[in-house]
């Protein structure tokens, strides 16, 4: 019954500002957007727990509400803010998003087809950080793996892009 | 007796539970125990707060040759009341141009996470507010906010200096947390559980007159000062307080804070720095556990205080007689020396937990180290660019 409550208490607050990350009536400030992004990030992170996934729980606040949001502001701190505050919708910008929301969206649906609502009572990931890991470095390697390269990758760029002399 | 004494806290909230269960439905009675636990942790870590500030200002003043506060009550010891009747009366002063929502949420997002962050410590036996599974990884998420807290407290007064402090604080704080995490990993893999209370009793017993302690061992010891030394800059404490270096930005992120604002801001420093040491203790110097066999009589819970204190005077020591580093020093040592040191003490903890029992393993782990340590330095020294700064963007 509270688990419920809770839920739903989570779920409409993550939605709220969630929307209030795009669309903020009151202000368009930059800033203001991801900060309502880390109170998102912090509801998902209420509804991992409701869900008994302790450990994915403290990941999110600690690898999103806590390390790319402040990554995220020190950038935003760093740019011209009146510039972002004028910008206009862009072409490109809203077909790629369209695409990402809708292929999301597909394997939403599919998973919702897939699984009847209501219907497992004992959730996959339960709790213990040792099943997790253990799935991680066996079923789930190789995407695994591909998104520590792609990180890499990333970061070998970022220290390219910052070297003062490029030889 | 000695049993009863180390478990009279516990045995008093059973009692009192079971007191007031008879005045309340008994669906209350883990949030009873709950709340009680957390309320004397919430009076415990103030209490200690008030020491803390007074025996920093006395420690600092015998060290710079003074005598520091003893105006007020016996020896001084009512000061820290002075200060707190002092920050209430002051006059909350808010810049007309700051962004005044986030400039009041600020110091509340330094405060709430450090206490939360308390909970999962064990500060005795039997005496945790919540055993988690991912305990140390709550701790860590919790600690995340701090930098949330300080971009706000920055970014919202719409100060120069503010916005300095804040840049920089943040600058630090995730460059030193990739080896205090790093560094708490090891033990992590030794205990084979995140949980802090399984770490606790993983270091529980004695061989001979040795407690088996992680810092006893040489991937421990490293591990503990790499923790230490990350630990004391994630807190801003002296030598990494360039944050608010005086001499250079005033007081950095907390100049516009006036008033009990800024009293809550030094709360949050000095509470985030008591989790951290503690965490520390529990990670490396065995928690509530005693160090010798024959004064295991004594209560955990003072083990574990006694413990602080000392981590405590250790900080204050270090506060008065090291000078602040540069930032350039600060940034080249965390991610040139800190951060490969902290991954080599990772493949020490492997080698250690797969080698042999013996003589061997402990040759071959501090030799790893050892080697490490000097090369990582004298490389260091070597490249040492003394000349003048070059920046990228700033010229």
């Amino acid at each position: 019954m509270t688990a419920d409550l809770l839920f739903y208490l989570f779920a409409a607050c993550t939605l709220v500002c969630g929307f209030l990350v795009i669309a903020n009536p009151f202000s368009l400030n930059p800033v203001t957007s991801a900060m309502f992004l880390v109170l998102t990030m912090v509801f998902l992170a209420g509804l991992f727990v409701l869900l008994h996934a302790f450990f994915l729980a403290a990941i999110q606040v600690l690898v999103y509400a806590g390390a790319v949001m402040v990554l995220f502001l020190f950038v935003i701190m760093l740019l011209d803010l009146k510039a972002e505050e004028r910008r206009r919708l862009k072409v490109f910008g809203i077909t790629t998003g369209l695409i990402a929301v809708g292929a999301i969206l597909f394997i939403f649906l599919n998973t919702l087809a897939q699984a009847p609502l209501g219907a497992s009572t004992t959730p996959e990931l339960e709790g213990t950080t040792m099943a997790l890991g253990k799935l991680l470095f066996t079923r789930y390697l190789l995407p695994f793996e591909v998104v520590s390269v792609l990180l890499l990758v990333a970061m070998i760029g970022a220290i390219f892009l910052s070297k003062k002399e490029l030889k | 007796m000695a049993e009863k004494l180390d478990q009279i806290f516990v045995q008093a909230k059973h009692e009192l539970v079971r007191w007031l269960l008879c005045h309340v439905p008994g669906a209350w009675a883990e949030v009873l125990s709950a709340l009680l636990s957390i309320a004397t942790l919430l009076v415990a870590f103030a209490a200690l707060f008030a020491l803390t500030t007074l025996l920093e200002r006395k420690g600092l003043g015998r060290i710079q040759n003074r005598y520091g506060p003893n105006r007020v009550g016996p020896f001084g010891l009512l000061q820290p009341v002075a200060d707190g009747i002092k920050a209430l009366t002051k006059e909350d002063v808010v810049p007309r141009a700051a962004d005044q929502v986030v400039h009041f949420i600020a110091p509340l997002v330094l405060v709430v996470p450090v206490f939360l962050a308390l909970a999962v410590l064990p500060v005795g036996r039997n005496m945790v507010v919540v055993d988690l599974d991912a305990g140390l990884l709550f701790f860590f998420a919790v600690g995340a906010a701090t930098e949330l807290s300080v971009f706000m407290a920055g970014w919202s007064s719409r100060n120069k200096y503010s916005l300095l402090g804040a840049m920089r604080a943040i600058a630090q704080m995730i460059s030193y947390e990739v080896p205090l995490i790093l560094s708490a990993v090891t033990v992590v893999m030794m205990a084979g559980s995140l949980s802090t209370v399984r770490i606790v009793e993983v270091q529980a017993g004695f061989s001979g007159w040795l407690p088996h302690w992680h810092v006893l061992t040489p991937w421990g010891l490293a591990g503990f000062l790499l923790f230490l030394i990350a630990a004391a800059a994630e807190a801003n404490r002296c030598p990494f307080d360039l944050p608010e270096g005086e001499s250079e930005i005033i007081a950095g992120y907390y100049i516009e804070y006036s008033g009990f604002k800024f009293a809550l801001f030094f709360l949050g420093e000095y509470i985030g720095l008591f989790a951290v040491s503690g965490l520390a203790i529990t990670l490396f110097l065995g928690g509530w556990t005693a160090p010798l066999p024959f004064v295991q009589w004594v209560p955990s819970y003072v083990w574990f205080f006694l413990k602080l204190l000392s981590l405590i005077a250790f900080f204050i020591w270090v506060r008065g007689t090291l000078p602040r580093l540069r930032m350039d020093q600060l940034m080249s040592f965390a991610w040139k020396f800190m951060l490969p040191l902290s991954l080599i003490n990772l493949l020490a903890a492997g080698l250690w937990r797969f080698l042999p029992e013996g003589l061997t393993r402990w040759a071959f782990c501090s030799l790893l180290l050892a080697a490490a340590y000097i090369g990582l330095g004298r490389s260091l020294v070597q490249r040492r660019n003394l000349g003048r700064r070059t920046y990228r963007f700033a010229e």
